[in-house]
């Protein structure tokens, strides 16, 4: 196999893995992070009940989030040698700043965030909170910022040899499609988040499981739903727009459009044929297209058959991949309205449909965040710095067999996690929030079981061993399922 | 050479070799600890020697990622040149990391098959030190390169140079780890890291003599730096303190303070770094790339080292504070029903 697809294939692969774990944590460390900042404030047991629920789950997701994203640091250079070497000088300072910035503080508190409750004050622990959840935004800026430069460049020139010099660091930072790719990224991880919390919520609630933590948690998840899924496609709407006026080519195939035209249609759905040049089967809505990227009645948008068809993406990959994240999006919304409706009738938690509709919206952002990273790295193709480096220029000098060993083991190991993952987390996410009642230092129990070994320090600092779990306490859900919380 | 030095060159070489020797002291013990983790008689000292390094092994291994970026960041040549290099031993060294990494989140969330994180945990810290040293006598031995990129092949990082560095970085490493258990631990666990410390203090010992020996004679220009008058003059203190540090922690084990092994063998390790930089310096990628034509455009620079130069001190600060918020001995909570942790019978699934 030709080495620049495989080594394509192991980077999609490797980073669209490792997409779903900050996508996961970005949205857990806000709701952890306000959870933690409401039990510092109102000192209702529900809240913490929660957050030690939650943070069980960040815990694992976070580890996932760590391991696969150290692959990638390397990664950049075993396999992508000649990108390397063409923008280090623009690129490795925002890697840079991102590990400095971001990896060291999330990890630096990730400890206080996970151990820490009952060792350090409640302000302490949001204040930890604050910190690792500031972390994964940061991360998610500095990387962002790399992509957006790749997708967008510009603040750097390329010299005679191909390598990039940084002329305006500003620019290179708040390249054209920075703050539109940000804003959609971060607003996606927390949208991902709210439907996750809902569907667990959901699910316990459905089964009669301490629902009034799970309610707590449904309405938020469900408020947070309804500010954020119109946010996000009046986000999306600018972002294709920005992506119009500077990635052309990319716009064309996600719309699946070959000629440049004036006043185009909308294309729900059609087979792009790139042989042929032209869309098979289609199905046009005239003019609309027109009216969402133009915000014009007759605008005109140029089609892929500007530009020679080696300088191309695959269309169908980058049509197909497009469509169903905005196909995600609009279930979201109407999931996101339906429980608005819902609320508003005063039926948002006992209306047992719209448990198992939330419950599987759950996997669905992660979907579309998969696509809509689909859309845009696959779009930007045949090249890795837009219009200005050929991915074909940027491979390492390394042979197919060891990118073929490398990949068979990424795919090999990395399913392996992810079975586990599930499994162990699935575990956590069924066995559900658990009623701590009052009682200070009991509730730590839950962290302390996820991590033993912490007592030792939490003894120096608060002068005096931990509450012990009492035998036999109420672990098993059936057993739970009588607590007095469970009405 | 000394005519041309050039302080900023030198000043960022020394920024990467700080954060790579705190990586390599940092997760050194923690893989150490994942060395020695099989080898601990009972289930109870796994649960111990796990719990000294949960709170801090993901800062330890930042510095990796901090390492790799600021060497892209500022000798990208080092970068784009080695990683395609050691592909193989990079990736594996990932694969080993990702495996020992999870087992932290993993290895608690079960009781019957604890025993397949307790072997991941443990297989890969010893596969990632190898890699590591298979990486580190490829950089001795020197890599192939044609028009500024590695040109090659993929199993030129399969040597005996390397696998040595690999037996003396899982010495090293192994006693780095004793060290650190002497340390956080007492009782039973204390006493296993002390009997184990004397086996990988000789391992250390006789790879580092085996290295320096093989590589002063199969790789010219090592033996050149090291045996050219006046050089030999002011480096054989060099390996005559090292032969002093080791008779020191031997002489200590038992009987010294229980910090005294795990600062010997941080001295240990840099005294071997100090040798690696004689015989190295000032290539970025041996014998072909040097700090001063492989370094990155100056607007890259400023940039990074305005970072460097404010962010870095915070973060050791707060690492250290992350260090001191676990301070004193290690203990596993008994977190599964009050039981004493090593009857496992009586412990509560973690469902």
């Amino acid at each position: 196999m030709d080495p620049v697809a495989l080594a394509r294939a192991q980077f999609a692969f490797t980073i669209g893995y490792h997409i779903l774990w900050p996508t996961l944590t970005i949205g857990l460390a806000c709701f952890i992070t306000l959870l933690s900042g409401l039990w510092w404030r109102t000192g209702r047991v529900l809240y913490r009940d929660l957050m030690q629920f939650w943070l069980k789950i960040f815990a694992l997701a976070f580890g996932m989030g760590v391991i696969t994203g150290v692959v990638i640091s390397y990664e950049v250079g075993t396999n992508w040698a000649g990108f390397s070497r063409s923008v280090s000088n623009v690129i490795g300072p925002l890697f840079m700043y991102e590990t400095l910035t971001a990896f060291f503080l999330e990890a630096g508190f990730i400890g206080i965030v996970l151990f820490g409750q009952g060792r350090v004050s409640r302000g302490a622990h949001f204040f930890a909170c604050c910190m690792v959840s500031g972390g994964t935004l940061l991360s998610a800026t500095w990387i962002i910022a790399s992509n957006s430069f790749m997708q967008t460049p510009s603040g750097a020139v390329a010299d005679a040899q191909g390598i990039f010099h940084t002329v305006s660091w500003w620019n290179v930072i708040f390249s054209p499609s920075f703050p539109y790719r940000l804003a959609h990224m971060v607003c996606a991880s927390l949208i991902t988040g709210a439907f996750v919390v809902a569907g667990v919520s959901a699910f316990h609630m459905w089964r009669r499981h301490y629902v009034e933590a799970n309610r707590l948690a449904f309405s938020m998840a469900m408020w947070l739903a309804l500010i954020l899924v119109p946010l996000q496609i009046f986000i999306g709407d600018l972002h294709g727009r920005n992506t119009l006026e500077y990635q052309p080519t990319k716009l064309a195939a996600m719309e699946g459009l070959w000629d440049t035209t004036r006043g185009p249609a909308m294309t729900v759905i059609a087979w792009p044929d790139m042989q042929a040049a032209k869309n098979l089967y289609a199905i046009e809505i005239p003019h609309l297209a027109s009216l969402y990227l133009t915000h014009s009645w007759d605008g005109e948008v140029q089609g892929l058959k500007a530009v020679p068809a080696s300088e191309r993406p695959n269309v169908p990959i980058v049509f197909f991949a497009f469509r169903i994240m905005v196909g995600i999006g609009l279930i979201l919304l109407a999931t996101a309205i339906t429980g608005a409706v819902l609320r508003w009738r005063g039926r948002l938690y006992q209306t047992r449909w719209f448990q198992f509709l939330t419950m599987a919206t759950t996997p669905l952002g992660f979907l579309a965040v998969l696509a809509g990273w689909t859309t845009t790295e696959a779009g930007r193709q045949p090249w890795v710095v837009y219009g200005q480096l050929r991915t074909a220029d940027a491979v390492s000098p390394v042979t197919a067999n060891a990118v073929t060993l490398s990949l068979v083991g990424f795919i090999v190991i990395y399913h392996l996690l992810l079975l586990s993952f599930l499994w162990f987390a699935g575990r956590v996410a069924i066995r559900g929030p658990r009623p701590s009642g009052p009682a200070s230092g009991t509730g730590d129990r839950e962290i302390e079981r996820l991590h033993p070994g912490m007592d030792r320090a939490s003894a120096t600092l608060v002068g005096g061993p931990l509450v012990q779990p009492t035998v036999g306490a109420p672990l098993s859900p059936a057993l739970s399922l009588d607590n007095p919380h469970g009405a | 050479m000394l005519a041309h030095l050039n302080e900023i060159h030198v000043l960022f070489a020394a920024a990467v070799a700080f954060c790579v020797t705190v990586y390599v002291l940092a997760d050194g013990f923690d893989l150490g600890v994942g060395i020695l983790f099989l080898i601990a008689p009972r289930e109870a000292d796994r649960d111990l020697m796990m719990a000294t390094v949960e709170p801090v092994w993901d800062g330890n291994e930042t510095w990796l990622v901090m390492g790799g970026t600021l060497l892209l960041a500022t000798f990208p040549a080092g970068y784009y040149v080695l990683l395609p290099a050691f592909y193989l031993p990079i990736i594996f060294m990932l694969f080993a990391l990702i495996f020992r990494g999870i087992a932290f989140e993993f290895r608690l969330q079960t009781i019957e098959f604890r025993w397949v994180w307790d072997i991941a945990f443990s297989a890969g810290s010893i596969v990632a030190t190898l890699c590591q040293g298979f990486v580190l006598g490829g950089l001795i031995g020197g890599v192939n390169v044609q028009d500024g990129m590695f040109a090659g092949g993929t199993f030129d990082f399969v040597t005996l140079l390397g696998l040595a560095c690999g037996a003396g970085l899982l010495g090293g490493y192994a006693l780095l780890g004793a060290g650190w258990l002497i340390w956080k631990t007492d009782g039973a666990t204390q006493v296993f890291a002390r009997e184990v410390a004397h086996a990988a203090l000789i391992l250390t010992a006789a790879m580092m003599a085996l290295v320096s020996a093989w590589s002063a004679w199969s790789v010219p220009e090592v033996a050149a730096r090291w045996f050219a008058w006046p050089n030999i003059a002011f480096l054989a203190p060099v390996p005559l303190v090292t032969i002093g540090v080791l008779t020191m922690i031997w002489r200590g084990i038992w009987t010294g303070g229980e910090t005294r092994t795990f600062l010997g063998a941080i001295a240990v390790f840099l005294l071997g770094f100090l040798g690696l930089v004689i015989s190295l310096f000032p290539y970025v990628v041996p014998r072909h790339v040097t700090v001063w034509d492989g370094i990155a455009d100056p607007q890259a620079l400023l940039f990074v080292g305005v970072g460097v130069a404010v962010i870095l001190p915070i973060v050791l600060a707060y690492q250290a504070h992350a260090y001191w918020v676990f301070r004193g001995k290690a203990r596993v909570h008994h977190g599964y029903g009050g039981e004493d942790h090593s009857t496992g019978s009586a412990r509560q699934p973690a469902e």
